[in-house]
C-alpha cells in the first residue's frame, strides 16, 4: 500500500492525472453542450469527434487523414512549445498567436513574392517571428509593458500588416493566397519519402518529425542546460535571479526571441506543405497559437508532455469537422478545447488534493494536520 | 465631422465602460483578462434580447431588458473567473486566456444551434437587429444621440464616487492593495473580489453590447469582439486606474478606432491614399506606444494577481 501511494504522490504522475481529469471533464460537458443543442445525435457526434480519421472504412483513407492531422499538429506543437518555453521564463506568450500570423506572412511573401526556396522561406519565418517576439520582450524588460497586453495589440497589428502584405500575391477570383505548389515548387517542404508511408499524403513533410526533435531538444536545453536553468530561475524569481548575477533584462528578451521564432517556424510548417493558403481578407487571428495555450498546459508544461497534447487537441480539432453541420457547429471543438484550458488553471487545485489523500488511510488525526499543511502551501 | 464625433464618443462610451470594469476587479486584486470574453457573452445576452423582445415596446423598455440581460450574462460568465481565481487560486492570466476563447466559441456555438433549429439552411453565427436598434439612438440633426452614451457617463460618475468615498469603495482597494492588512482590520476578502469581480462582469457585458450596435445592425459572433476588451485595458493602464484619466484616455482610444469607420469622409485623409488596413491598426499601434510610455510607473493594484490564502497571513 505504502508502495502505490508513492506513487500517486511522483510529481509526473499527478501531472498526468491532472491532465486526464482536464480532459474527461472537457469532454464530458463538451458532451453536455451537445446534447443541449441536439439530443437524439449527441452520442454519436462525440464518438465522431472522437474518431477523427477513424471516421473512414479503408485504412489507406484512415493512414491518409492521420496524416493529414500530423501535418496540423506540427505547427499546434510549434506554437504550444513557444507558449512552454517562455512560461518556464515566467513569461505568458500569448503573442504566439501573431508571431504565428506574421510567421505565416513571412513565408508566403518569400515563396509567392520574392520565390525563394524553402529553407529561405523557413529561415524568413524564423528570422521575423523572432522579431514580433523581441518587440514583446523589450518592452516587456525596459518599459516594464505587461507582455500578455502588447503581445494581443502586437496580433492584431500582425494580422492587418500581413492581411496589407499578402494582397499583391492573392488569387483574383478568392481572397486567398495563390498556391505554392502552382508558383513556386521549391518553396514546398520535402517530404523525404514520409508521404508514402501515409497513403501518398503530399502535405506530410519533414515538418512534423523536426516539430517533435525541436520539442526533445528544448526539453534537453531547458533541463541540462545552464542557460535553461537560468530562464526557469528567472521565472521562479526574478529579483532573485539579478541577486545570483543573471542579466534578468537579457533573459526575457532572449526567451521572447526564441518562443517568437519558435511559432513562426510553426507557421512556416503549415503553409510551406501547401495544406493552407492564407484568406487575406480574415478579421480575427487563427487559433492556432490560442490552441497552443491549451496544448501547453494540458501537457504539464513539459515540451515532451506537450507532443501528447499536441496530438490530442489537433485530433479533436479534426474530429469536429465530421460532425453533421446540420445539427452541430463545427466550433465544438474550440470549445471543448477553451473548456480544457479553463479546468487546467485547477490543476493546481487537484494535486493539493492528491497530495491530502494518503494520510486518510493512517489515522484521521494525522488527516488533520496533513490537511491544514497541504491547504496552506 | 459629427460622424466622427459620434463614432467617437459611442467607442469611447465602450472602451469607458469596460476599463471601468477592469479598474474594480483590479482593484480589488483580481486581474481580468477575460474582459475581451465577457463583452463578447454580454453581446450575445443583449443581442438575443432584441431578437425576441418585439421591436414596438417602448424605447426606454427596450433599453432596459437589453441592458438587463447584457449585464446578467457579463456577470454570470464573470463568476467563471470569480470561482477560479478566488476560491482555487488558479493562475489567473491562464483563466482570463481560456475565457477569452471559450466566449467566441460558446457564442458561436449557441448563435449557430438557435440560427439552424429556426431554418436548418442558415448555419450563420449572425443576430440581426435592425428593429432593436432603433430603440438605443436619437436623431439631433445629423447627429445620432445614442443612450448608452450618457449611461456611460453616469458609470463614470458613479464609479468615482463608490471607489474613492463610499466605505465599500474604500474597503475594495485594500484589498487589491494589502489584502493582509485589510483581513485583520476584520474585511472579508473573498466577498470584497467576488464583488470586484462581479462589477467588472456588470461593465463588461454593458460594454459588449454597446459595442456590437455602435454602428451595424447585425453581428458575426464568430469574429467576437476583436480586442476591444484588450484595448480597455490598455485604457485601464494609460488611465493608471482611476476613472477620471480612465475617461480621457477613453476618449483618445474612441478617436483612432472612429477614424478607421470614417476616414473616407474626409478629402484631405482620402486623398493620402492609405490602404484601411493601416486605419484598422492605428488603435492597437497607438496603445502599443502608450503602453510603453506609462508602464513603467505604472500604479498598479499592489496585491493583484496574486491569489489569498488566509492561511498564509
Amino acid at each position: 500500500m505504502n508502495g502505490k501511494d508513492s506513487f500517486f504522490r511522483r510529481p509526473g504522475v499527478q501531472t498526468f492525472l491532472s491532465s486526464i481529469i482536464c480532459v474527461v471533464f472537457g469532454l464530458l460537458l463538451g458532451y453536455i453542450i451537445l446534447l443541449l443543442i441536439n439530443a437524439k445525435g449527441a452520442s454519436a457526434g462525440i464518438v465522431t469527434l472522437l474518431k477523427n480519421y477513424m471516421n473512414y472504412p479503408t485504412r489507406p483513407a484512415q493512414m491518409k487523414y492521420l496524416g493529414n492531422t500530423l501535418v496540423k499538429m506540427a505547427p499546434l506543437l510549434m506554437c504550444a512549445l513557444s507558449i512552454c518555453f517562455c512560461y518556464k521564463a515566467g513569461l505568458f506568450n500569448i503573442g504566439a498567436a501573431g508571431q504565428y500570423v506574421v510567421g505565416a506572412g513571412a513565408c508566403l511573401y518569400g515563396a509567392l513574392s520574392l520565390k525563394l526556396p524553402w529553407i529561405a522561406c523557413l529561415l524568413f519565418s524564423i528570422v521575423i517571428g523572432a522579431l514580433w517576439g523581441m518587440i514583446v520582450g523589450a518592452l516587456k524588460a525596459y518599459l516594464n509593458v505587461n507582455e500578455v497586453i502588447s503581445g494581443i495589440m502586437l496580433n492584431w497589428i500582425g494580422l492587418y500588416l500581413v492581411n496589407m502584405s499578402l494582397a499583391p500575391v492573392k488569387e483574383l477570383a478568392s481572397p486567398y493566397t495563390q498556391k505554392v505548389a502552382a508558383v513556386n515548387k521549391a518553396a514546398l517542404l520535402p517530404s523525404m519519402g514520409l508521404s508514402s508511408l501515409f497513403s501518398k499524403n503530399q502535405y506530410v513533410t519533414i515538418a512534423i518529425p523536426l516539430s517533435i526533435l525541436t520539442a526533445i531538444v528544448l526539453w534537453v536545453v531547458l533541463n541540462k542546460t545552464a542557460f535553461g536553468y537560468e530562464l526557469k530561475a528567472t521565472g521562479y524569481n526574478k529579483e532573485a535571479s539579478r541577486y545570483a548575477g543573471m542579466r534578468e533584462k537579457r533573459n526575457i528578451i532572449i526567451t521572447l526571441m526564441i518562443g517568437g521564432a519558435l511559432a513562426g517556424t510553426g507557421a512556416a510548417f503549415l503553409y510551406l506543405t501547401g495544406f493552407e493558403e492564407w484568406s487575406v481578407t480574415q478579421s480575427s487571428v487563427p487559433g492556432m497559437g490560442f490552441n497552443g495555450i491549451a496544448a501547453t498546459f494540458l501537457g504539464g508544461l513539459s515540451p515532451i508532455g506537450t507532443i501528447f497534447a499536441s496530438y490530442f487537441i489537433q485530433h479533436i480539432t479534426s474530429g469536429g469537422a465530421y460532425l453533421d453541420k446540420a445539427i452541430y457547429p463545427s466550433q465544438i471543438s474550440d470549445l471543448i478545447i477553451a473548456l480544457i484550458i479553463y479546468l487546467c488553471g485547477f490543476v493546481l487545485f487537484f494535486k493539493t488534493v492528491m497530495n491530502s489523500r494518503r494520510p486518510a488511510k493512517v489515522t484521521s488525526n494525522a488527516n488533520d494536520t496533513e490537511k491544514k499543511g497541504g491547504k496552506a502551501q | 465631422m459629427t460622424l466622427l464625433i459620434q463614432y467617437t464618443l459611442i467607442f469611447a462610451s465602450v472602451l469607458l465602460l469596460v476599463a471601468l470594469g477592469g479598474c474594480f476587479s483590479e482593484h480589488s486584486g483580481v486581474i481580468n483578462l477575460g474582459l475581451e470574453g465577457i463583452m463578447v457573452l454580454g453581446a450575445l445576452g443583449g443581442a438575443l434580447a432584441m431578437k425576441y423582445v418585439p421591436s414596438s415596446v417602448p424605447a426606454v423598455v427596450m433599453i432596459f431588458v437589453v441592458s438587463l440581460c447584457a449585464i446578467l450574462m457579463g456577470m454570470l460568465y464573470s463568476a467563471l473567473l470569480g470561482v477560479a481565481a478566488i476560491h482555487f487560486k488558479a493562475d489567473q492570466t491562464l483563466i482570463g486566456t481560456a475565457m477569452n476563447i471559450m466566449s467566441t466559441a460558446a457564442a458561436t456555438v449557441i448563435v449557430k444551434a438557435i440560427n439552424v433549429a429556426e431554418n436548418p439552411d442558415n448555419i450563420s453565427s449572425a443576430i440581426t437587429y435592425t428593429g432593436a436598434r432603433a430603440a438605443f439612438t436619437v436623431r439631433l440633426g445629423n447627429f445620432e444621440f445614442n443612450w448608452f452614451i450618457l449611461i456611460a457617463v453616469c458609470a463614470l460618475i458613479i464609479s468615482n464616487i463608490v471607489l474613492y468615498y463610499t466605505r465599500f469603495g474604500l474597503r475594495l482597494m485594500a484589498c487589491g492593495e494589502n489584502p493582509q492588512a485589510a483581513d485583520s482590520v476584520g474585511i472579508n476578502v473573498y466577498k470584497m473580489r467576488w464583488a470586484g469581480v462581479l462589477i467588472s462582469g456588470l461593465l463588461g457585458g454593458l460594454g459588449g453590447i454597446v459595442y456590437i450596435t455602435a454602428g451595424v445592425s447585425e453581428w458575426k459572433f464568430e469574429v467576437g469582439v476583436a480586442g476591444f476588451g484588450f484595448l480597455a485595458l490598455a485604457v485601464m493602464i494609460f488611465g493608471q486606474w482611476k476613472p477620471k484619466r480612465i475617461a480621457l484616455a477613453a476618449l483618445l482610444f474612441g478617436f483612432f478606432r472612429a477614424l478607421s469607420n470614417v476616414y473616407t469622409g474626409f478629402p484631405f485623409l482620402a486623398a493620402l491614399n492609405i490602404p484601411s488596413t493601416v486605419y484598422n491598426m492605428f488603435p492597437y499601434i497607438i496603445s502599443l506606444i502608450v503602453l510603453a510610455f506609462t508602464s513603467r510607473n505604472s500604479a498598479a493594484p499592489k496585491a493583484e494577481g496574486i491569489p489569498y490564502d488566509k492561511g498564509s497571513r
